[in-house]
């Protein structure tokens, strides 16, 4: 009965779990493989108004039991129970014990120091982190360049903190180790792996 | 055949896997892109298929292959052996999925032993299927050892054996599994494919992922990655030619098998790759024991 | 011409329907039924269940008939049916101390509180084969019950209880309440591996892998003194905890086999002289495997008892990357499949190797 009231006022996750999921982490895949890359969200989905759609694809299609989420206080209760109850993921506090953290937006970068990197002999067993932004677009902002990249390419992200660059800039130089980097916009998704050189445009 | 109907036909979930199962591959996936060449550690699943059949692959498969995706399996070049049709079966009966032996159609292929001679585009997955993912493990048997070496990207080990080699027989003695370093860093094994298969990873546009099932082992090289074959500056890897072209389509540039024709050990040669070869044929291409 | 490789489905149909001929046989015998299989071949049932990981006797006997008696077949099927399967809730750490006891034995003591309890063993039997079983003899009478059978266990301590309150063994604390145990079908193993892995590992390995690993450790490969301290069978109480109740709540009763191994340990710089343990535990009625497994787990103890590790049996990569006989038959098997691409490049190789050679030797002729 208890469940059943708080069940009321939660938001639906996947409308078809099997293949949303399926469909959303094909396309974080091709992020990932080709960073730069932009991709629309395929699946439906309307979570708490602090998470956006593309972010919260991402947790429910990768973030279960098995995976420790650090979630920025500032995206509210709302949006913990919305991925508790659809993820069964454990919230962590210690930033070096998640295997994923979300960000509510990029105005403030200066935590992604603390998230787990792996280490030499397990370079997985780091973060994926990530963050919501205002917006993506792909002709201008910094040129990339590494693994999945012909050549170079553009990515320009609206409303992100300067430091992240430099963060990047960092993250790379640790490479193998280093996080792995998810922006999100809306329904809009692009990935920056850890070995993504990214300089100004 | 929709998913609900591949559902109820099979009483398993779409592709087999349970969502937790390809939730954990997924993960490993994603972790194997971000680092081109390390080998990921995953919980593989007991499959319907055994270890050293090909369960990597297909656990990869798994994870990754939706309803709008047309599947190809090869083994040894060709879709018609028998471990590619049970493969291809079990995605057919497991997801409902399209299926083709066409390279340019697919846009997921599995493969074990080869890389497809049409070169692959943007669009396209190939998925390996690898029996020891490990290319330090002929030289070191031990997987704390062999961790420990790629962490620390000592791999004097491999280059004094390749050395030796060539010491001992003029040239690196590897025909198939060649070694070889994905972009500057991890020394990767590319599975069982001929060596002359190894220069269509290097820069390949499509997605290459790697499942070692047994071993319990992801990885994978991004699009447009380099992908070198290990060598010397005086002793440059090269890849088999052959004096023959293929006796069905005068292929001479793709890979031959070479078969027996008779118990006087008379031979003819044929392309490896059956769809080059049939797609070849059908463009009039003739070899010279077409119709024999 | 070319035909070697063609018309792979048809023959992979024809060889199902083969297969399924020869599973059945002559169809003038009666067919199995899974319950003959689970009463009339229970200790194979027991085998399935262990190494496969599931505790199912019906899905096991059904693995058996369906594999036509390959064990290792049978266990295969099972694992690849585990894959599927849910998974709800971890039990609590089982108490065999509070088992229902159908067996006991120590070696280590002529009487103990609770007496010996024999139970159905072969041991003693004279191999003789029984011909009236043949001619569909071999009813039993019921066996009279005795005293201590099927005791529940108050009256039956444990052996290594009764050591470890002389403070002659080992001390084995329980880990927290809440620490979590190690799952290998859900997490990779790693080296060095803890002993909770090592013990799953070993009680899904294979039963002939043991027993031969076992027994070198008894021929000086790694010799570690064992003496049988305890071995007990019989059922034991399976309890969850839901959330929602906070309590534990008993779901059934499973049988198992229990072995307990002292070993001899002649201390070390921190240790005292005393006797180490080694563990064994398999599903159902499976003694030989349980024992196997108690000697090689105390084997794999050499390093955290600082002793050399120098056999085979010591040796943890080699001993848990090579148990699994799923893995193991799979493996070898693959033998079959198609290798002739890689056989064509060794087939170019050998050839350019020898044509070169063979040109090195024409310049020394001339």
């Amino acid at each position: 009965m208890i469940d059943k009231t708080s069940r009321d006022g939660l938001a639906p996750g996947f409308r078809s779990p099997v293949p949303d999921a399926q469909q959303t982490f094909r396309r974080l895949m091709d992020a990932f493989a080709r960073p730069g890359t932009i991709v629309d969200l395929a699946a439906e989905l309307a979570p708490p108004t602090s998470l956006m759609p593309a972010a919260a694809a991402v947790l429910l299609t990768l973030a279960d039991l098995d995976t420790p989420v650090w979630l920025d206080p500032r995206l509210g209760g709302e949006a913990a129970g919305y991925l508790a109850f659809h993820c069964g993921c454990a919230f962590v506090e210690p930033l070096d014990q998640a295997t994923f953290g979300v960000l509510v937006d990029g105005t403030d970068v200066r935590c992604l120091d603390g998230f787990a990197v792996g280490d030499a002999d397990f370079p997985d067993r780091s973060a994926t982190v990530v963050i919501q932004v205002d917006g993506l677009r792909a002709d201008g902002g910094v040129r990339l360049n590494g693994p999945g990249i012909d050549g170079q390419a553009m990515l320009q992200v609206d409303g992100l903190d300067a430091r992240f660059w430099t963060f990047q800039a960092g993250n790379r130089m640790l490479f193998p180790l280093g996080i792995d980097v998810v922006f999100a916009s809306g329904r809009q998704l692009a990935a920056l792996p850890r070995g993504i050189a990214a300089m100004a445009g | 055949m929709s998913e609900a109907a591949a559902v109820q036909s099979t009483g398993y979930n779409f592709a087999y896997l349970d969502e937790q199962t390809k939730r954990m591959i997924r993960r490993a996936i994603l972790k194997a892109i971000a680092v081109p060449g390390y080998q990921v550690p995953f919980a593989s699943r007991e499959m319907p298929l055994p270890f050293g059949w090909g369960t990597g692959g297909i656990q990869v498969t798994a994870a990754i292959i939706g309803a709008d995706d047309r599947l190809k399996v090869i083994d040894q070049g060709a879709d018609d052996t028998t471990n590619a049709v049970s493969i291809r079966r079990f995605f057919a009966r497991t997801a409902g999925v399209a299926t083709t032996t066409r390279t340019t159609d697919a846009t997921l292929i599995q493969t074990r032993h080869r890389v497809p001679e049409t070169p692959l585009g943007p669009h396209q997955i190939l998925v390996y299927q690898v029996p020891i993912p490990e290319p330090l493990r002929w030289l070191e048997a031990r997987e704390a050892e062999t961790r420990r070496m790629h962490g620390l990207a000592d791999y004097g080990v491999m280059h004094v054996k390749l050395y030796e080699d060539i010491a001992q027989h003029g040239r690196i003695a590897t025909g198939y599994d060649y070694p070889v370093q994905v972009g500057q860093r991890y020394i990767m094994a590319p599975s069982p494919i001929p060596k002359f298969d190894n220069p269509k990873m290097d820069r390949c546009p499509a997605l290459q992922l790697f499942g070692a099932g047994r071993e319990k082992r992801i990885y994978a090289v991004p699009p447009h990655t380099p992908v070198k074959s290990l060598d010397f500056e005086d002793h440059p890897f090269s890849v088999e030619t052959w004096s023959k072209r293929c006796s069905l389509c005068g292929a001479g540039d793709s890979y031959l098998d070479e078969v027996i024709m008779d118990d006087t050990g008379r031979r003819m040669f044929v392309c490896s790759d059956t769809d080059y070869c049939a797609e070849r044929r059908a463009a009039g291409h003739r070899g010279e024991g077409d119709g024999a | 011409m070319y035909v070697a490789v063609k018309g792979g489905e048809r023959a992979i149909d024809n060889a199902h329907r083969l297969l399924a001929e020869a599973r059945r046989g002559d169809s003038q015998t009666p067919e199995l039924s899974l319950a003959q299989i689970d009463q009339q071949l229970a200790l194979a049932v027991d085998r399935v269940m262990t190494e496969g990981s599931v505790y199912d006797r019906e899905l096991a006997a059904l693995a058996i008939k369906q594999a036509r008696g390959d064990l290792i077949e049978a266990i295969f099927l099972l694992r690849a049916y585990r894959t599927t399967l849910p998974r709800l809730a971890v039990s609590s750490p089982i108490d065999t101390g509070r088992m229902t006891v159908r067996r006991r034995i120590s070696a280590t003591f002529k009487d103990l509180p609770g007496g010996q309890v024999l139970g159905p063993t072969f041991d003693y039997t004279h191999r003789l084969l029984d011909f009236a079983l043949a001619a569909g003899g071999g009813g039993t009478e019921p066996v009279a019950t005795q005293p201590g059978d099927a005791a529940p266990a108050e009256g039956m301590p444990k052996v290594a209880s009764l050591l470890d309150a002389e403070g002659l063994i080992e001390q084995e604390a329980p880990d927290a309440e809440d620490a979590s145990v190690g799952d290998l079908t859900r997490e990779p193993l790693e080296f060095p591996a803890d002993r909770d892995l090592r013990l799953q590992n070993l009680a899904r390995g294979d039963e002939g892998f043991l027993l031969a690993l076992a027994y070198s450790t008894q021929r000086g490969f790694g010799r570690n003194h064992p003496f049988a301290g305890e071995i007990r069978m019989g059922e034991v109480e399976i309890e969850i905890v839901p959330p929602e109740l906070g309590f534990p709540v008993v779901i059934g009763e499973v049988t198992l086999t229990e072995c307990e191994m002292v070993n001899q340990f002649k201390g070390s710089k921190t240790e005292p002289p005393q006797f180490t343990r080694g563990y064994g535990l398999a599903c159902g009625e499976a003694e030989r495997k349980a024992m196997a497994m108690a000697l090689v787990d105390r084997s794999l103890r050499a390093e955290e008892l600082g002793e050399e590790a120098t056999a085979p049996a010591q040796d943890e990569e080699f001993v848990l990357m090579h148990s699994d006989n799923v893995e193991a038959s799979g493996f070898l098997q693959h033998l079959k499949l198609p290798h002739y691409v890689d056989f064509q490049a060794e087939l170019v190789m050998v050839r350019q190797m020898r044509a070169q050679a063979g040109a090195a030797g024409d310049t020394t002729d001339e």
